[in-house]
């Protein structure tokens, strides 16, 4: 891939860029579970793995580990998504695969050095925005701007009249982040401080979550859906509807991550209300795809994309239910800062928007390496591995957070709580590892498909063609 | 070019004023409230002791604790030597120092706190190439009696060489540089310092108020709650001893503790100037921790400069 760095547009075969963030996000994702499981185990065996040095310490690795996985894995992905989706939904070519092929190794440069500034314990101090403000600068200028300018020339230079679901989401939250970047970070490019500081951390946190990973992720299942199993998506109408709610109601309750907090007592009820009104934007996205599977539903066994994407449509169901009441006034203060919210957490970005994500990198690796998947059998041994991983690690963090929600009412002193916690922080940390294990058995199949997979002829579409192994 | 759809046009202009109005009412309306609210005196004590920024910045890029002051209690006039009838804490920013966000930008400290800060506090005057003296002073605004900041150094002529030669190091405190350790060693992924204003563990103290935090960054509240919260630890347990003990092997003294051990803060020597063997002390620890040993080793005291010296102070200034 970096010989394209400096060949002539022209010259770079189309879809390079795609590959090359596709293969980027899987060693990311590889390099992020893997560091979750180490947090896991250090939270359930304190003195293990200790080398003595700061550096294996959890506080050091903790952030590591966020950031790996939202801006390596699911960020990347998406990016791979864009590079790939969005000239094929105009009829056309990427606008350049040159900037994309420098997007992404400005980008996998840019997060191993921020990772590595962070793992030195060199941090803002701020959850989300950890990256001190030099590393955001970077991220800014040099990852999500040269993005929005492909993603958005290819738009404008398409070769067909109306502009496709999948399309109008890349467009927006390419731009959205942008803004909630900037905007998100001016405490620490202008020194802002106290309250303000505290709000601006969460207006980021939970923007980045709300404006730029669930839309993107909905957005890859637009086009999923309908391409794999050949129906045409149930309603556009209602994707508007969720077009729209999400930049209404998903960007105002920034505030409910700070309940508890002395902030206005106006914007927490506000925060409240609109929190609950994700729900229109969330029931709109699974309503619609999953009537678009209505006549396909074998697909869902059969299809290794379709049985991704639809797993993390199910699971945004219980994702946005949580979500909605766990941010009422009347139950947050039970779970706010417990093991609960860690749970949700994962439900949200390794349940929902993993399992989308997913299905869009073996979708889009293999159109545009025109081969056939390795290996099916390996592909649902990565599927069930997730699954049930990811299921051991939510169900163990959502019990150990109704424990520390109970302790906080009946006063217990807090080491009793930990000491419940306990056989939880084992079953995460196993879940995790189970989830950390499958992607590498996801990279290796992926590597094989570039190298042995059945060459798909010209015309054909990978998902046409039957498994061989 | 093809986006001359009048659909797109009304559309782009519809998703102006939705992300815009959002914006007006989730960043600009809030801005009004926060900017309102007047520093109390913990606002003060915070952003004194902890000085300007306590994550990333330019003055301390390896967040070793640099460019910060000193807490010191002044119990004698350090320009006569005189007994003070009461003693006095100071905030101590040597020549060079970043000053804090109130003196910097005197809006931060909120209607009242300004006005005192910079008529009786002379605020102003305090330049970071010479240093400066602040301490907490209180004065009537309006019928209301004002915590403000005061520059000791322009209002009492006490200068950061004269307190600091004056100073018994055990009136020395390093809080300041004790709020960078809490962040870079990301303390704060497991204690928060925002006990809940709604129901949460007794012990744990009361919330804070509105005007805690003005001038404070980063507020590092904590989103996750894997350990009891800390602003108010210091009125919980104030024993050094403990602390360093804790700090050391939480599990010498709670063997069912998951904190980390922070024992790479002690350095690479302690009070004496004698070499540390950590691992040493790791296999004796182990031996205890297996039953092979009676007593666990003994904890060695930090040296004066060791990055433990700061976080304990900050721990305890946690009141
Ligand atoms: C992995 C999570 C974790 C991290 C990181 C962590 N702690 Fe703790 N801490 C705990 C737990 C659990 C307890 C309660 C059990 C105990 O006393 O050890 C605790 C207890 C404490 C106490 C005693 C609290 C009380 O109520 O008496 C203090 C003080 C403390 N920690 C300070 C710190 C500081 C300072 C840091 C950062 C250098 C830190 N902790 C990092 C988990 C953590
Ligand atoms: C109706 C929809 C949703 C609502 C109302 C909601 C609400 C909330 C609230 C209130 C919190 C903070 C809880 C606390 O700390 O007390 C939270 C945390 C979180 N949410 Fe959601 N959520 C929703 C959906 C989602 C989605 C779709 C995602 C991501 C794709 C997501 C990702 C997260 C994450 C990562 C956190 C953890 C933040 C932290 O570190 O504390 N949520 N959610
Ligand atoms: C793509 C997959 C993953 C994503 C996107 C992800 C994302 C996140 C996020 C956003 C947080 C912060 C949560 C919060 O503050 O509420 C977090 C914390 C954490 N994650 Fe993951 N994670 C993933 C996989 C894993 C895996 C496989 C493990 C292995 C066990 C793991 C272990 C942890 C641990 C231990 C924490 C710290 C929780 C705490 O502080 O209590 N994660 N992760």
């Amino acid at each position: 891939m970096l010989k394209y760095l400096f060949a002539k547009n022209e010259d770079i075969p189309a879809g390079s860029s795609a590959i090359y963030f596709g293969f980027s996000s899987i060693v990311w994702f590889v390099i992020g579970t893997g560091l979750g499981s180490f947090n896991a185990a250090k939270l359930a065996f304190p003195d293990a793995f200790v080398g003595g040095g700061e550096f294996f310490s959890f506080g050091h690795m903790r952030q590591v580990h966020v950031h790996a996985v939202i801006f390596g894995w699911i960020s990347m992905a998406f990016a791979m998504a864009m590079m790939y989706i969005t000239p094929v939904l105009g009829n056309t070519k990427l606008w350049s695969e040159k900037l994309g092929v420098w997007n992404c190794t400005l980008w996998n440069v840019g997060l191993s050095l921020g990772l590595t500034v962070l793992w030195a314990g060199m941090t803002s101090g701020r959850e989300y925005s950890d990256f001190p403000w030099f590393i955001d600068l970077y991220l800014a200028v040099a990852v999500f701007i040269p993005l929005a300018v492909n993603v958005w020339m290819t738009i404008l230079t398409r070769r067909t009249q109306g502009i496709y679901t999948t399309n109008w989401f890349f467009a927006a939250a390419t731009f959205m982040v942008i803004i909630v970047f900037i905007v998100g970070n001016l405490p620490e490019f202008f020194h802002l401080t106290g309250l303000t500081e505290a709000y601006l951390t969460w207006w980021f946190a939970h923007n980045v979550l709300g404006l730029w990973i669930t839309p993107v992720a909905a957005a890859i299942a637009y086009y999923t859906i309908p391409k794999v199993t050949g129906n045409p998506l149930y309603s556009h109408r209602i994707g508007h509807l969720h077009f729209w709610s999400v930049v209404v109601f998903y960007s105002t309750p920034a505030a409910h991550h700070l309940m508890s907090s002395p902030l206005p007592e106006w914007l927490k009820s506000f925060a409240s209300v609109e929190g609950v009104l994700i729900l229109v934007p969330a029931i709109a996205f699974v309503s619609n795809i999953l009537l678009t599977m209505q006549g396909k539903w074998n697909m869902f066994v059969e299809n290794l994309e379709v049985r991704f994407t639809v797993t993390g449509c199910l699971l945004a169901i219980p994702l946005n239910m949580q979500g909605g009441f766990q941010q009422t006034r009347a139950i947050n203060w039970y779970v706010h800062g417990t093991g609960w919210i860690v749970a949700h957490a994962h439900l949200a970005l390794l349940g929902f928007s993993t399992f989308l994500e997913g299905a869009a990198v073996y979708l889009g690796l293999q159109t545009l390496m025109k081969r056939k998947l390795y290996s099916l059998t390996l592909g649902n041994v990565h599927f069930w591995m997730l699954l049930i991983g990811f299921s051991i690690y939510w169900i163990s963090m959502t019990i150990a957070g109704l424990i520390q929600g109970a302790g906080k009412i009946y006063e217990v002193p807090y080491i009793d709580v930990v000491i419940a916690e306990h056989p939880y922080m084992i079953a995460r940390w196993l879940g995790g590892t189970m989830v950390f294990i499958s992607n590498i058995v996801w990279l290796y199949n992926m590597w094989m498909t570039a190298r042995e997979g059945t060459v798909v002829p010209a015309g054909r579409m990978p998902h046409e063609m039957a498994y061989e192994r | 070019m093809s986006v001359n759809f009048r659909e797109y046009k009304i559309g782009a202009r519809m998703f102006g004023l939705a992300l815009g109005g959002s914006m007006l009412i989730t960043l600009l309306l809030p801005s009004f409230d926060i900017a309102a609210s007047v520093s109390t005196d913990v606002a003060l004590d915070k952003q004194l002791s902890a000085g300007w920024d306590s994550g990333w910045q330019l003055g301390d890029p390896l967040l070793k604790g640099h460019n910060k002051p000193v807490k010191v209690l002044v119990k004698n006039d350090p320009l006569t030597g005189v007994a003070l009838a009461q003693a006095e804490t100071v905030y101590v920013y040597p020549a060079g120092t970043s000053l804090p966000n109130g003196v910097t930008h005197s809006d931060n400290l909120g209607a009242g706190v300004k006005d005192l800060s910079l008529e009786k506090g002379k605020i102003k005057d305090a330049k970071k190439e010479s240093g400066a003296v602040f301490l907490i002073n209180h004065g009537a605004f309006n019928g209301n009696n004002l915590p403000y900041v005061e520059n000791a150094t322009a209002t009492k002529g006490w200068t950061p060489d004269a307190v600091m030669a004056k100073a018994d190091d055990a009136n020395v405190s390093h809080v300041g540089s004790g709020k960078t350790m809490f962040v870079r060693e990301g303390c704060w992924w497991c204690h928060t310092l925002l006990p809940e204003q709604t129901q949460d563990w007794q012990a744990f103290g009361t919330p804070p108020m509105l005007g805690d935090f003005n001038g404070e960054s980063p507020t590092a509240f904590g989103s996750d709650r894997k350990a009891p919260d800390l602003l108010h630890v210091g009125s919980r347990n104030s024993s050094k001893e403990w602390m360093m003990l804790h700090f050391f092997n939480p599990r010498l003294v709670q063997p069912h503790s998951i904190m980390p051990r922070f024992d790479y803060l002690w350095g690479e020597v302690d009070a004496n100037g004698k070499k540390i063997d950590f691992d040493k002390w790791r296999a004796e620890y182990n031996e205890y921790h297996e039953g092979k040993r009676v007593a666990a080793p003994e904890v060695p005291m930090y040296a004066k400069d060791s990055e433990i010296r700061g976080l304990i102070d900050f721990v305890l200034s946690l009141k």
